[in-house]
């Protein structure tokens, strides 16, 4: 457990879940990231740039933190890009199949009392385990 | 109309810099917390803390925010109406799961990281809009009539 960061990560989650108040709050929608990139792939009337916008400072977000933190962010990968589009197609398939991500059935749903939600997400959280297992300890790969 | 969009922009840099924070933009953590069988060595518990801390916020707000008739700056709720339990739901929870503990990405962090310029992240993203493509040509072609 030595790269266990609670305090972080517990005031990361506080903000998540205060972003998902505020935007049912003011908005009236559920905060999920598929869900609001999905509606944009079959865009109605009044209903993108609100989607555009919340997007935008998703994306930007990094930008605000090194302004306050002096450094950017890093993201570390060593996975082939083979195995990164058959990720990305398994997750933006099942996402819209499933109707949520880790935001919108994890977070929102859970919040709602979804009984769609906690099973969505018990469901991702197995198959992402037993996949973990399989690569790292039966295929035996170093990530 | 102002107030809605600087609204929108202001909760996906909330959203975001929640993401950064937590530290979730890094795949490691994410398959370290999936890693269940090395409990005693590599198994990292912080994802477990940013959902904790997410879902304890939402469970206590929403409902008392779903009380009113209606969201500050807008009409009605947007809220999702199904309530039952069915093979799509299943199967895509399954799938997304898989791609999930593969890459280490799940879609919010995998945004949020585009910024930092890394590669591996922009071939993420890029494979996930394609199958989030996919699936929109996977419904039309499921039910051609229908077109929600």
């Amino acid at each position: 457990m030595h790269n266990f960061t609670p305090l972080p990560s517990l005031v990361g989650g506080l903000l998540i879940g205060s972003a998902a108040a505020l935007m049912l709050l003011l908005k009236g929608r559920i905060a999920g990231i598929s869900g609001i990139i999905g509606g944009l792939l079959q865009p109605s009337r009044g209903d993108t740039s609100w989607r555009v916008l919340f997007l935008i400072g998703l994306v930007a977000a990094p930008l605000l933190v090194m302004f306050v933190t002096g450094q950017l962010p890093e993201v570390h990968s060593q996975a082939s890009n083979r195995l990164l589009i058959i990720a990305g197609l398994l997750v933006g398939f099942g996402t819209r199949l499933g109707s949520g991500c880790t935001s919108g059935h994890g977070v929102c749903g859970i919040g709602r009392r979804s009984v769609r939600s906690v099973t969505a997400t018990l469901i991702f959280i197995s198959t992402g385990a037993l996949t973990v297992f399989v690569v790292r300890h039966i295929l035996g790969g170093s990530q | 109309m102002i107030k809605k969009r600087m609204a929108s922009l202001a909760l996906g840099l909330l959203f975001g810099v929640g993401l950064t924070m937590s530290g979730m933009l890094q795949p490691q953590k994410v398959q370290d917390f999936l890693d269940f069988s090395d409990i005693k060595g590599r198994w990292d518990p912080s994802l477990a803390l940013v959902m904790g801390g997410a879902v304890l916020i939402t469970l206590l707000s929403f409902p008392i925010i779903l009380r009113r008739s209606h969201p500050v700056l807008g009409t009605k709720f947007h809220v999702p109406t199904l309530k039952h339990l069915d093979s799509k739901l299943a199967i895509g929870a399954a799938l997304f799961g898989i791609g999930w503990g593969l890459g280490g990405f799940c879609p919010g962090p995998a945004l949020v990281g585009l910024v930092t310029g890394s590669r591996s992240t922009l071939v993420f993203v890029a494979a996930m809009l394609a199958g989030m493509a996919l699936h929109r040509v996977y419904h039309d072609l499921r039910q051609p009539q229908s077109h929600s």
